[in-house]
């Protein structure tokens, strides 16, 4: 099972030193970002409590699901592959671009690969920001953008074959 | 020198697997080796954009290629 992920704290917030039981100190950061790519299923609630403040005025959550059908023909199943390596760091630039330009408090950006049926979520994004409208223009960035620059790719399976979205003009 | 490509979704099924290695002189180039992926395989010039990752950053035509490099095809992305 795959499940890679990144965190990353802002560069404002201070990060404290915790000592466990064996006197090794390991650094506690205080993470504002939260991007995983999995090959299980992915829950909103995880991006929601993750994003979850006391300082946050509004969170908005996209979620992204498998439609029956495109263009009035049926879908049976997607399957979504991704270059995941370079997929985790696109999305984390992703989400650091909106946290700078709508001053998120935190960002959770989770997206599934391999097969998925129809009406499973396929990607979720949470954004918590101070201010409700904010919160909107974060999320929709982060969506549109994740389409644009992140490298998973979608095929989705007809009764008749199958095709790999958006590849031709 | 050899380099060995990388390849994912689309750019699978055009060269029939999901690696590649290619002879390529000193200096090559992103935007070369794009000509030569169209040359040897013109479906290539098909896809909506052909994009070279070069250690997991896109990186433009003039980009010079290095032996060690992580090189990999990126058709057009479509997640989400």
């Amino acid at each position: 099972m795959i499940e890679k992920f990144a965190k990353v704290s802002k560069s404002n917030f201070k990060t404290e030193s915790i000592i466990d039981g064996f006197g090794k100190n390991f650094e506690k950061v205080n993470t504002m970002i939260d991007i995983k790519i999995k090959d299980s299923p992915i829950y909103p609630h995880d991006c929601i409590d993750f994003v979850a403040d006391e300082g946050t005025g509004g969170s908005t959550v996209f979620i992204g699901t498998v439609r029956n059908q495109t263009k009035g023909k049926k879908v049976i199943r997607l399957e979504f592959e991704s270059y995941v390596p370079m997929a985790i760091s696109e999305m984390r630039k992703i989400a650091e671009q909106a946290s700078e330009r709508w001053s998120c408090t935190k960002v959770s950006i989770h997206h599934r690969v391999g097969v998925l049926a129809i009406g499973e979520v396929a990607v979720i994004i949470a954004v918590a920001t101070p201010h409700r409208k904010s919160a909107f223009k974060a999320c929709e960035y982060c969506i549109d953008t994740l389409k644009e620059t992140v490298p998973i790719w979608k095929r989705e399976f007809f009764e008749d074959g199958d095709v790999w979205v958006a590849a031709h003009p | 020198m050899t380099i060995n490509i990388l390849a994912f979704g689309i750019a699978k099924d055009i060269i029939n697997g999901s690696t590649l290695g290619l002879e390529i002189q000193n200096g090559t180039t992103v935007g070369d080796l794009k000509m030569e992926l169209i040359a040897q395989f013109p479906d290539f010039e098909k896809l909506r954009s052909l994009v070279i990752a070069v250690n997991e950053e896109y990186q433009e035509d003039g980009f010079i290629l290095s032996e060690k490099d992580e090189i990999v095809i990126i058709p057009p992305v479509s997640g989400g």
